[in-house]
């Protein structure tokens, strides 16, 4: 019986993020998995991702994960971290490529770093990349012990443009403001990396691996 | 309010410990790694980037113990480089918990290497290392630096900007910039090439070479414009640690995580 399920597609490293869960719960079993049966019957899953969007796209699909991920989505405590929240949108201006359509919005790019300036006049790099705050927009068990306005680690290029402000938990400025992360029934979803977040992102972790949900469908 | 610059303490490691030298010569002992990783996140480290400077590359898996041991107790972004020849290195990085691989002399050699890595594995955690040194140029254009290799002895003929550009148009994530002149020295970021390269990039710049005190870290990123400061001795032999330059930072007006 596997506890938590990190679905493996391909995309990325994860190692920290599977490191950063046995940290926080020693007692579970966690299982990086291309395995859509696995997958199924798992009782909690993360959906990470690292990349280029149509790449994680082509690649979950080769694997034939998708009608997994939509599964687990629709069932169970669900995690996405990262491209792993960008999937769960409409389009995405990266290779102008559509999402699993989850949740309603598109995601966009981060304008050229010669367009973006801080206060004090200095050009804004792309990809964003670092120690932003997030701001908690809802209350939520998994900001449970989490300061608001804490800081998390971030690097991406895209952003999040939700369709409607219901399901955005958090949002950060990059000068402009954007959603970090989405909350709906079963699913949290967050731009940054919880596994890279020090005590922050561990606290997170924490509170997923106990979270339960209010049962759905 | 928004994002912090970063404060990244650097472990250059040798078969199995922590080393430090001036112009990459005279090598003192620093201490076990795994030990210098934890007490750096402990204080507030933003993420910890090691570099791999062992000769030999007999002892190469010595390093991925050693990342695979820290990756598994500290939960900040983790950077490796050194001796990164293929992507098949970058995999054995990434996999032994590296979120972030560091190409340097293989990417002159070979710049296509670059341009696959960050295909394979993303830009984000594709970051070029950049080691340069001021050239005395003539008439107008006398602010020049030319990448070097082999720890500053050899001249490559590239311009360390053109160069910067470059590596961010195969798909560098981030440039690693060091100061060849200033490396060890304690007298401060060489900050017109820092400057210069930033402005030229839209990709982040980390300042590296030459940090003696905690106001030149405010220097790397006032006047040199860099996103992220590097530093290894003044943080190694204790003279400073990360919190008292984290907040000597926002004293000086930068956001900083602490």
């Amino acid at each position: 019986m596997t506890d938590i399920a990190i679905i493996d597609y391909g995309m990325g490293n994860l190692r920290s993020v599977s490191k950063a869960l046995e940290h926080v719960a020693p007692k579970a079993t966690v299982v990086i998995t291309s395995d859509p049966a696995v997958v199924r019957q798992a009782s909690r899953v993360v959906f990470p991702g690292q990349g280029a969007m149509p790449n994680c796209m082509h690649e979950m699909d080769s694997r034939g994960l998708r009608d997994a991920v939509i599964h687990a989505a629709a069932n169970k405590p669900f995690l996405g971290i990262c491209l792993g929240l960008q999937m769960l949108f409409e389009t995405s201006e990266e290779g102008n490529v559509k999402g699993l359509g989850i949740l309603p919005g598109k995601v966009r790019r981060f304008p050229a770093a010669a367009a973006m300036h801080n206060a004090d006049g200095q050009k804004l790099k792309v990809p964003h990349m670092g120690w932003n705050q997030v701001h908690q927009a809802i209350d939520h068990p998994l900001w449970h012990g989490i300061n608001n306005d804490a800081r998390f680690y971030f690097v991406h290029s895209y952003y999040v443009d939700a369709s409607n402000p219901e399901p955005v938990a958090a949002y950060s400025f990059y000068p402009f403001q954007f959603t970090c992360a989405v909350a709906r029934d079963n699913i949290f979803a967050v731009q940054f990396h919880p596994e890279k977040s020090h005590s922050a992102g561990l606290t997170l972790l924490g509170n997923f691996v106990q979270w339960e949900p209010a049962t759905t469908n | 309010m928004g994002l912090a610059k970063r404060i990244i303490p650097c472990l250059d490691v040798t078969n199995g410990r922590v080393v430090k030298g001036v112009n990459f010569v005279a090598l003192r002992d620093a201490g076990d790694p795994v030990e210098i990783a934890r007490r750096y996140d402990e204080q507030g480290a933003d993420e910890l980037t090691f570099l791999d400077i062992t000769a030999s590359s007999d002892n190469r898996d010595i390093i991925l113990r050693i990342i695979e041991e820290v990756a598994a107790q500290v939960f900040i972004p983790l950077t490796v480089g050194g001796g990164v020849r293929e992507v098949g290195d970058v995999r054995r990085l990434l996999n032994a918990g590296a979120d972030k691989v560091s190409i340097n002399t293989s990417a002159i050699q070979n710049p296509q290497l670059v341009a696959d890595a960050a295909g394979h594995y993303g830009s984000q955690c594709i970051v070029v290392a950049i080691d340069a040194k001021k050239v005395s140029g003539m008439g107008p254009d006398t602010n020049r630096w030319e990448v070097f290799t082999h720890g500053g002895r050899r001249a490559t003929g590239l311009d360390a900007v053109e160069w910067a550009v470059k590596m961010q148009s195969l798909g560098a994530g981030e440039i690693l910039l060091t100061s060849m002149d200033r490396d060890g020295t304690h007298n401060g970021f060489d900050l017109g090439l820092t400057r210069t390269v930033s402005d030229a990039l839209d990709i982040p710049v980390i300042a590296s070479g030459g940090v003696g005190n905690l106001q030149h870290l405010v220097d790397g990123v006032i006047q040199g414009h860099a996103e992220a400061v590097l530093a290894a001795s003044i943080f190694h032999y204790s003279e400073y640690n990360i919190r008292q330059a984290k907040e000597y930072m926002a004293q000086h007006g930068i956001e900083v995580r602490l």
